[in-house]
């Protein structure tokens, strides 16, 4: 039972991983990237996040290995702070307060106790680069005061500055120019394009910058797509440059590779990696289709990976042969929202646009991108002038079994296609598969789109709502196939009322009633007759929102008007149950209770609404829980119920409220202190040293180890336990604790040693032959490998560490007798 | 109304032909230039890049190599297999020497200049030392079994390499015999293509070889081990051309889609010693071939099949922001190939192997100012004069009558009567003219048609008497003792007092034709003259030089004018001072005594003497047509009233008071009349 500490608005992940260059580990087996407040450290291997570092209580800005133990991480955030961290477990080492708002972060080999940052100061737009000493304290809480200035008036964005050459100059671009500071001889050497306004040197704005690792070559990228690579630049009449010119568009970022720096990797909107060899436009290689704009580019210290960050949220590991080889893909942000936040029922990830034209699967627990549903399955061609066809709405039906989609394309005013598309869940391949394609279905927008969702309805039901006036109802039916075995989605019924634009419709929760608002009234209709029950009219502004109350309230119907009156219509009785007058931009349903959440918009911030539609009073009020416009919400049920007690929170208990604001940031409330608020992922999943942590590691790698050692000798049985050790306590305790916790060797072995012991006891005599009986026969049957599998896991759940080693012996010569016996046996058959 | 009414002319339809060799000379500044029609040019590098020598073309001739030998003597072999050595003082050829090896392809001086080196079409290679009036066959080396088409001496004097098909040889000058043989990648673009050319081998002193080739590969080898050291593929087609620069520290390659990478050796890390070469910048200023290259120590010049010369100098190794710091771009011979009659409206133009005459278009209608008036008569093509022989046409004029037409190739002097009849035109050709006033560099016409002047490229000045359907040869002004500078501008005083003449170098001599002697010199000047003319009534003569100084002379009082004094003291304009191109002719308006009329390609100006001169802070030039008399007196009150409406120009001259003629070449149509480039794939497209 938590402690309930004041309700707060919190961030739920989705935060950006490209905001800044991923950066490798020096084995590069992990990779880490800033999101939000945190630091996401990630196994290359297999794209799962292996540890969360939480400290900062700003926006991390920069991310650093420690050049002088590369087992430490460096870390900057606004909140002026640099945080060391040990990575491989996940612990805060030191603090260092700098008190400047941080922007960048930049560590260079040769200087050993300081590192260089972006501040600002006094004007907004003016960016310094200043070295930080820092001292050398067992404190855990250090103030860095010594400040040395380096370069003045320089870029943000830490693409802009380079170390060259081992530290010996440092490379600034900004606008038209690039400066270049030797440390060495203390001297600035600025060369700057020409930026005249006409057509020819328009674009010329630096864009980037990298030094090369061995030769004093910068390479910058420009705007108008080309890469300069500098030489000469000590000297300011004999500098030189070459071009290299592909990308046609703006050059993100630049790279070389790091052992040699033959190779040059560029990178840009056209979602190409390219890789120049030898620095020479003709030799040049590509990485296409990406998917989104490249927007940083790293490489690992050993020089064997690359990692491209993409515009979509995406990060793409890719091998030293420019073959990607992982993507840890997080939820995808720059777009609209058209479809709101939906849940899939199936997998209870959050629904949402994602890549122009996809519909993406978000899960919440793990922070990460399930998958990606294309659904406009056309090629998307990045141009800003070109009108790209619009996934517009999505609903979920049947339990996650059937997926209706809206896409728009509307060049001119008078020219609007539309299709819909209704895809099917198929079992076999886990994914959703297109049954029906409607083009046109309705003249006009479709508002609206809801399924029949009760659980008694024998026939999948569908309603769309348009401007043309009209709600239709589609059903499935048989296809026109001779077996009657496909299924196909047909409109069943059209509705109007009065020439009435019609803009929401919601079936009530048992499916009986489907209410269909046309502007101002809102429609009754019988789902059995599609007969026409009822309507109400408040005149009071178009209905906005729609929603029928659920299990005890479900006789309620609320409706939101535009002229913020909220309204609740009592459907037993046919009249207005009470009115209040609220502005309310969202409302969502509850599925687990009554509840209804609505936020209102108000000029200072949005205020979230809680209340049960059987009372007007509401259960719940949260005053500014965004500065920003709240676009969407959602309702999520709960795993596993909370238990608050306090009656204000009690909403929370079987649901969790999820909304998104209009710069896309995903919000939640949490009543936990902040850092009790860890991912249950990153606690479960600890770095294991050398092992690739998945779940599907536990059952496969178990599984061919055992074939394995089966083949070899027929000890194997002994040895199977091994590959569990990680179920062992003592061992896994010995494994992930600090070194600097552990007690001395000496008293660490003889436990060591005896968790390695089998106890007799967990050995039945039966268990053991039924156990190699079904490995020897049935080799490759999954099912009893995982039933082996899991009673191995009960074994040594109950390993008694006093054990005796003379039971191992007995355990051996009884399989020798045992195989005998079978060989006699099956001789015997055989004659 | 505007203030002239003007003809526009473009159907003048000159080519120039295209650059095949470029040969820089340190020592003097120069740079010699071939043309594919095998004319010469001389351009002098220190003045202004003002073209001052020319060498006439010959249809047999084509060059393949140019080269510098000796310090001042100049050597051209061609495929018609002959070693030419031209005299730069007669400008004329002083011999010519078969080397029989076939067509020759390459050649090179040796680093001390002593020796010259042929690369000939059977694979061999020729040693020929220089003696001090001719060339002596020395031995030849290993031969080898296809062309040599490029040569190039290490600094030392020691080896030299040769580049042939698919493979690179160094040989041994002392043995003669070939050390090495490197074998160039066939390979283009992972594609074997039929045979790879060295288009061009460069030997440093390092020994290392870079070798261009037509896979567009840029090869460094080493000589010792014979080994490739590095390779750069800079382009899809060709690489035809490499030059040194003389430090060894940057060379330039010119590509067959027309362009100049230029390279540069720098240091690897600023701390240590390592050098390596790396591409730098590429330079588009050609659309066709780049043939060839050179690097003089401030400048990358290139020139190629699109028939520019294009000088790029390099921002660097210039000091001081003057002439030298700007990109230059030499389309046009600097002389005129178009002479006028003014009386009837005649217009001949000399192309390489013939003349046309044309009649100007005519008008009734009159309208504003700018206004395009419609024609009522066209302009006629009246009159195509084909040369003789293989020989290029050198120089060429009409009568200020139109009834007489002269023009000399190296060989032979011609001159035509003409006569009209109506519409009909009758040639009559004169005979028997003498043999010494064949290779005539300026033929002149007195302003009354009776007198013909021609200077020869011996120094010498010849008048002619002209008569109805015959001459006489009057006189004839010999050069200085002991000189034998030609003569290559004439200018006659209108009312045939005096005969202004001038050399290749600097200095103005003038005679007076009454006395038939000579009158007087102009205080010579260090850059080379490039137009005259003697204004009417006082006998004042206009000189321009290459370095844009405009000097007026007084022939009857022997002194500068005071105006020229005054603009020499004040001094010319800083923008008139940087104009690119020289100025090519002068004329004078018959009614305004104060006006002198005189244009480059790019701008024709007109210069009031009663105005005030302008300074460096005045505007010298701006765009509105300066036809609008009252107007622009009123605006720009200083005495250099410029147009640039016209361009490129070549020749702009008042026919009468009130009517100009402009014959403008567009570089659009010149482009179009060229073999189409190398397809190259825009992006976008």
């Amino acid at each position: 039972m938590v402690e309930e500490a004041s309700l707060r608005v919190v961030r739920c992940g989705g935060s950006e991983l490209n905001f800044r260059r991923a950066v490798f580990s020096a084995d590069s087996k992990y990779i880490f990237c800033v999101s939000g407040d945190f630091i996401k450290v990630y196994s290359t291997a297999t794209e799962e996040c292996v540890h969360i570092l939480h400290g900062h209580s700003d926006l991390v800005t920069g991310i650093q290995l420690n050049p002088n133990n590369h087992l430490q991480l460096y870390s900057c955030s606004f909140d002026g702070t640099i945080k060391l961290w040990d990575y491989i477990d996940g612990i805060l080492i030191k603090t260092f307060i700098v008190g400047h708002k941080l922007h960048a972060l930049f560590t260079v080999a040769h200087t050993e106790d300081s590192v260089f940052v972006t501040i600002n100061k006094e004007k907004p737009d003016t960016f310094q680069l200043v070295s930080v000493k820092l001292p050398k304290s067992s404190s855990q809480e250090i103030k860095a005061k010594e400040i040395s200035f380096v370069l003045d008036y320089i870029n943000q964005s830490p693409k802009c500055i380079a170390f060259g050459n081992k530290g010996e100059y440092v490379a600034a671009v900004r606008d038209f120019y690039l400066s270049v500071y030797f440390f060495k001889k203390k001297t600035t050497s600025r060369f700057t394009l020409s930026s005249s306004r006409n057509k020819k040197h328009a674009k010329n704005n630096f864009t980037c910058v990298a030094c090369h690792p061995k030769e004093d070559c910068v390479a910058s990228g420009h705007k108008d797509g080309k890469i300069r690579l500098w030489r000469n630049f000590d000297d300011d009449k004999k500098y030189t440059y070459t071009c290299l010119h592909w990308h046609h568009d703006m050059v993100m970022d630049l790279a070389f590779s790091v052992t040699e720096g033959t190779s040059l990797l560029s990178g840009g909107r056209e979602s190409v990696l390219v890789e120049w060899r030898n620095a020479t436009e003709k030799n040049k290689e590509f990485l296409p289709r990406l998917g989104a704009t490249i927007e940083h580019i790293s490489v690992s210290p050993a020089g064997d990976l690359f990692c491209t960050s993409h515009s979509d949220n995406k990060i793409v590991v890719i091998h030293r042969n420019l073959e990607a080889s992982a993507v840890i893909q997080g939820l995808v942000k720059d777009r609209n929202i058209f479809t709101g936040l939906m849940i899939d029922p199936r997998t209870r990830a959050l629904v949402l646009n994602g890549k122009p034209g996809h519909l993406q699967f978000y899960s919440l627990q793990s922070d990460k991108q399930l998958y990606n549903l294309d659904i406009v399955q056309q090629e998307y061609i990045n141009d800003t002038n070109l009108i790209q066809i619009e996934l517009t709405k999505a609903a979920f039906g049947c339990q996650g079994h059937w997926l209706a989609t809206v896409e728009q394309w509307q060049e001119k005013e008078t020219e609007l296609e539309l299709q819909m598309k209704l895809w099917a869940y198929n079992k076999k391949t886990q994914g959703f598969i297109l049954n029906t394609k409607v083009s046109m279905p309705h003249e006009d927008h479709i508002t609206a789109l809801c399924f029949c969702n009760a659980e008694k309805s024998e026939n999948p039901t569908l309603v769309t709502a348009s401007k043309d006036g009209h709600f239709k109802v589609w059903i499935l039916t048989d296809d026109s196939d001779i077996y009657k075995k496909a299924v196909g989605w047909t409109c069943d019924f059209v509705g109007s009322y009065h020439k009435y634009q019609a803009t929401n419709c919601c079936f009530s929760e048992d499916g009986s009633l489907l209410a269909v608002s046309f502007e101002e009234i809102v429609t009754i209709w019988d789902s059995e007759t599609w007969e026409l029950k009822c309507t109400f009219c408040q005149r009071a502004g178009k209905i906005r929102h729609l929603c029928f109350g659920r299990l005890t309230c479900s006789k309620y119907l609320l409706g939101a008007t535009e002229n913020d009156i909220l309204c609740c219509w009592n459907l037993l009785s046919c009249t207005l149950e009470w009115s209040t007058k609220l502005n309310v931009s969202v409302m969502g349903p509850d599925p687990n209770s009554e509840n209804i959440a609505a936020i209102s918009q108000s000029s200072v911030g949005s205020d979230l609404f809680v209340f049960k539609p059987s009372e007007p009073r509401p259960v719940y009020i949260q005053k500014n829980i965004s500065r920003e416009e709240v676009h969407w919400g959602v309702f999520i049920p709960r795993d596993v119920p909370e238990s608050f007690t306090s009656e204000a929170y009690q909403w929370l208990n079987r649901s969790q409220f999820y909304f998104l604001t209009k710069s896309q940031s995903l919000l939640t409330f949490s009543a936990k202190s902040p850092e009790e608020k860890l991912t249950p992922t990153s606690k479960q999943l600890l770095a294991e040293e050398s092992l690739p942590t998945t779940p599907f590691y536990f059952i496969l790698g178990k599984h061919r180890q055992q074939q394995d050692e089966k083949l070899n000798d027929a000890l194997g049985n002994e040895l199977v336990q091994l590959p569990l050790t990680e179920n062992i306590p003592a061992i896994s305790e010995l494994l992930h604790t600090p070194a600097h916790v552990l007690p001395s060797a000496s008293f660490l072995c003889s436990m060591f040693i005896n968790s390695l012991l089998l106890s007799k006891e967990s050995k039945s005599a039966e268990e053991i032959p039924d156990d190699v009986d079904m490995e020897e026969e049935k080799e490759s049957e999954d099912s009893d490998e995982e039933n082996d599998f899991t009673e191995k896991v009960q074994d040594t759940d109950s390993i008694d560490l006093g054990e005796d080693i003379m039971h191992q012996l007995s355990k051996s010569e009884e399989k020798e007798l045992r195989k005998l016996r079978k060989v006699d046996y099956s001789w015997i058959t055989a004659l | 109304m505007g203030e002239f009414r003007v003809h526009r002319v473009r159907f003048f339809n000159y080519v120039p032909s295209g650059i095949r060799c470029v040969a820089y000379n340190n020592q003097s500044n120069r740079l010699a230039v071939s043309r594919t029609d095998g004319t010469v040019e001389i351009y002098n590098l220190s003045a202004n890049y003002f073209q001052e020598k020319f060498f006439p073309g010959h249809e047999s001739r084509a060059t393949e190599a140019l080269c510098w030998a000796k310090g001042q003597r100049l050597f051209s072999a061609g495929l018609n297999g002959e070693i030419i050595e031209y005299d730069l003082q007669a400008l004329h050829i002083k011999y010519s020497m078969d080397a029989f090896g076939g067509p020759i392809w390459s050649m090179t001086a040796s680093p001390s200049g002593s020796q010259l080196l042929i690369g000939c079409e059977d694979g061999s290679v020729k040693l020929f030392q220089i003696t001090s009036d001719k060339i002596q066959f020395e031995r030849n080396f290993d031969r080898q079994k296809s062309r040599i088409l490029s040569l190039s001496w290490h600094p030392s004097g020691t080896h030299i390499a040769a580049g042939s098909i698919d493979y690179v040889s160094v040989f041994d000058v002392k043995s003669g015999s070939a050390t090495h043989k490197m074998i160039v990648d066939r390979r283009y673009m992972g594609v074997s293509k039929r045979k790879c050319i060295i288009w061009g081998v460069a030997f440093l002193s390092d020994g290392t070889v870079i070798s261009v080739d037509s896979a567009g590969k840029v090869q460094l080898w080493d000589s010792a081990t014979g080994t490739l050291v590095k390779s750069h593929l800079i382009a899809n087609a060709d690489v035809q051309s490499i030059a040194v620069s003389d430090q060894e520290d940057s060379f330039v390659v010119g590509t067959a889609e027309g362009t100049v990478f230029h390279f540069q050796l720098v240091s690897v890390t600023s701390s240590s010693n390592e050098k390596q070469w790396v591409r730098t910048k590429p330079f588009q200023h050609h659309t066709h071939d780049v043939r060839a290259v050179a690097h003089s120590p401030t400048a990358l010049i290139s020139g190629g099949t699109d028939t520019h010369l294009v000088i790029r100098p390099l921002m660097e190794k210039v000091e001081v922001k003057n002439y030298d710091a700007a990109l230059r771009k030499i389309t046009f011979p600097h002389r005129c190939l178009i002479s006028c009659s003014k009386k009837r409206h005649l217009l001949l133009f000399q192309f390489a192997h013939h003349l046309e005459l044309w009649r100007l278009g005519s008008t009734v209608a009159t309208g504003k100012n700018g206004d395009i008036l419609p024609l009522s008569k066209n302009a006629d093509h009246l009159l195509q004069l084909k040369t003789k022989g293989p020989e290029n046409i050198i120089s060429s004029c009409i009568s200020p009558c139109g009834s007489w037409i002269a023009y000399s190739t190296a060989s032979r002097f011609f001159l035509y009567r003409l006569s009209y009849e109506h519409e009909n035109i009758s040639l009559q050709k004169v005979p028997k003219m003498p043999a010494f006033l064949r290779s005539a560099l300026q033929i002149l016409f007195s302003e009354d048609s009776t007198k013909l002047f021609v200077a020869s490229n011996q120094g010498s000045l010849h008048i002619i008497q002209l008569l109805e359907g015959h001459f006489k040869h009057l006189h004839t002004f010999q050069p200085r003792s002991g000189t034998v500078e030609a003569m290559c501008l004439l200018a006659v005083s209108p009312d045939g007092k005096w005969l202004a003449a001038s050399g290749t170098s600097a200095g103005v001599h003038i005679y007076s034709l009454k006395e038939l002697k000579a009158y007087c010199t102009v205080p010579a000047y260090n850059f080379p003259v490039t137009a005259l003319a003697i204004a009417p009534n006082t006998n004042n003569l206009v000189i321009a030089h290459s370095d844009q100084q405009v000097f007026e002379y007084s022939i009857p009082d022997k002194q500068y004018t005071e105006w020229s004094r005054a603009i020499q003291k004040q001094g010319f304009h800083h923008l008139w001072l940087q104009r690119d191109t020289p100025i090519t002719h002068i004329s004078f308006h018959p009614k305004r005594p104060t006006h002198i009329l005189l244009h480059d390609a790019y701008m024709f100006c007109i210069i009031d003497k009663s105005l005030p001169l302008p300074n460096d802070r005045t505007l010298l030039y701006s765009p509105v047509s300066l036809t609008n008399e009252s107007d622009v007196r009123r605006r720009t009150a200083h005495a250099f009233k410029i147009s640039k409406k016209y361009k490129p120009l070549l020749f702009m001259e008042l026919l009468d008071e009130r009517t100009l003629v402009a014959v403008e070449r567009p570089l659009d149509d010149i482009i179009a009349q060229l073999p189409p480039p190398i397809k190259k794939k825009k992006f976008g497209t």
